[in-house]
């Protein structure tokens, strides 16, 4: 059930962003080219999921749990450490260099271009290589950071 | 390489992506973030979770196919065909957005959403890096 209840969510979630043009590296980097092609599709995007968001968390939050989990699952953690600027930074930096964020490129793979098949295979590693060192997401005996 | 400015377009699917992170909170009560996401589908395993998940990831990998389907349209798409650039940029993505604890999704949709000053930073921090690169890419002949 909750693997069906997810798979809906994510056809949304990848439908939204094949309907915003975020599937379009093209289109990503110029919206992050303000000195050239500059396109502000995307601050679209992000406002219009954001304020969505910001409405939808508000009602839901007035529950004592979720429909599916006994708990709400959100992120503890609130200090402006150095990692809550590194690894942003260095998150920009392939983001400039590909057009690519993770949502965008996997809903990319069905699409086929040899440079998306490139990319994720290395996100992963990147991703997995980031929890393995441990100064990631991954913190034993820590609750769940659910991003 | 100029792109069409789909105001419109744009802000429907915003909607849609903010609609499916409210109803993934409502239904399991968790944070639609994709770099969490996928990053959790490889071991280690902390939680029960990995279906949800799988779930989550095959929906959006799937969701071209569906556009397709309903609109006649196919997605149109221009990526880089070096594939070495892409595969570095690949490898700094998913470094980056674990190390980070986020994404565009995590920090710049669900986390300005929740009004954490944590992923205002986060967001400011990768905005800021990504304009920066594409700035020297384009215009600095880096």
């Amino acid at each position: 059930m909750n693997f069906l209840v997810n798979l809906g969510l994510g056809l949304l979630f990848g439908t939204g962003l094949v309907v915003a043009g975020m599937a379009d590296p093209a289109k990503v980097l110029n919206f992050l080219d303000l000195f050239g092609t500059w396109d502000p599709s995307l601050a679209f995007v992000m406002g219009g999921a954001a304020v969505t968001a910001f409405v939808g968390y508000r009602l839901v939050l007035r529950r004592k749990a979720p429909l599916a989990s006994p708990t709400f699952h959100l992120p503890t953690a609130t200090a402006i450490d150095a990692r809550i600027l590194i690894g942003p930074a260095i998150f920009g930096v392939g983001w400039g260099l590909g057009g690519f964020c993770p949502g965008p490129a996997l809903t990319a793979i069905t699409l086929g271009a040899p440079g998306t098949l490139a990319f994720v295979p290395a996100m992963l590693a990147g991703m997995f290589a980031a929890r393995l060192i441990g100064t990631g997401a991954y913190r034993p005996g820590k609750p769940s950071f659910a991003r | 390489m100029t792109t069409d400015f789909t105001p419109w377009a744009s802000l429907a699917g915003g909607v849609m992506i903010g609609l499916s992170a409210v109803l993934l909170l409502a239904w399991e009560g968790r944070i639609a973030g994709i770099s969490g996401i996928a990053s959790r589908l490889l071991p280690p395993y902390q939680d029960r979770s990995f279906g949800s998940r799988a779930g989550f990831v095959l929906g959006l990998v799937l969701a071209p196919l569906l556009y397709l389907a309903v609109t006649g349209h196919e997605v149109v798409q221009s990526v880089s065909s070096n594939l070495l650039l892409m595969g570095v940029a690949g490898l700094v993505v998913g470094f980056g957005s674990v190390w980070g604890n986020g994404c565009t999704s995590g920090h710049g949709v669900c986390g300005l959403a929740r009004l954490s000053s944590r992923s205002l930073v986060a967001t400011l921090t990768f905005m800021a890096t990504a304009i920066a690169t594409v700035f020297l890419i384009r215009h600095m002949g880096a």
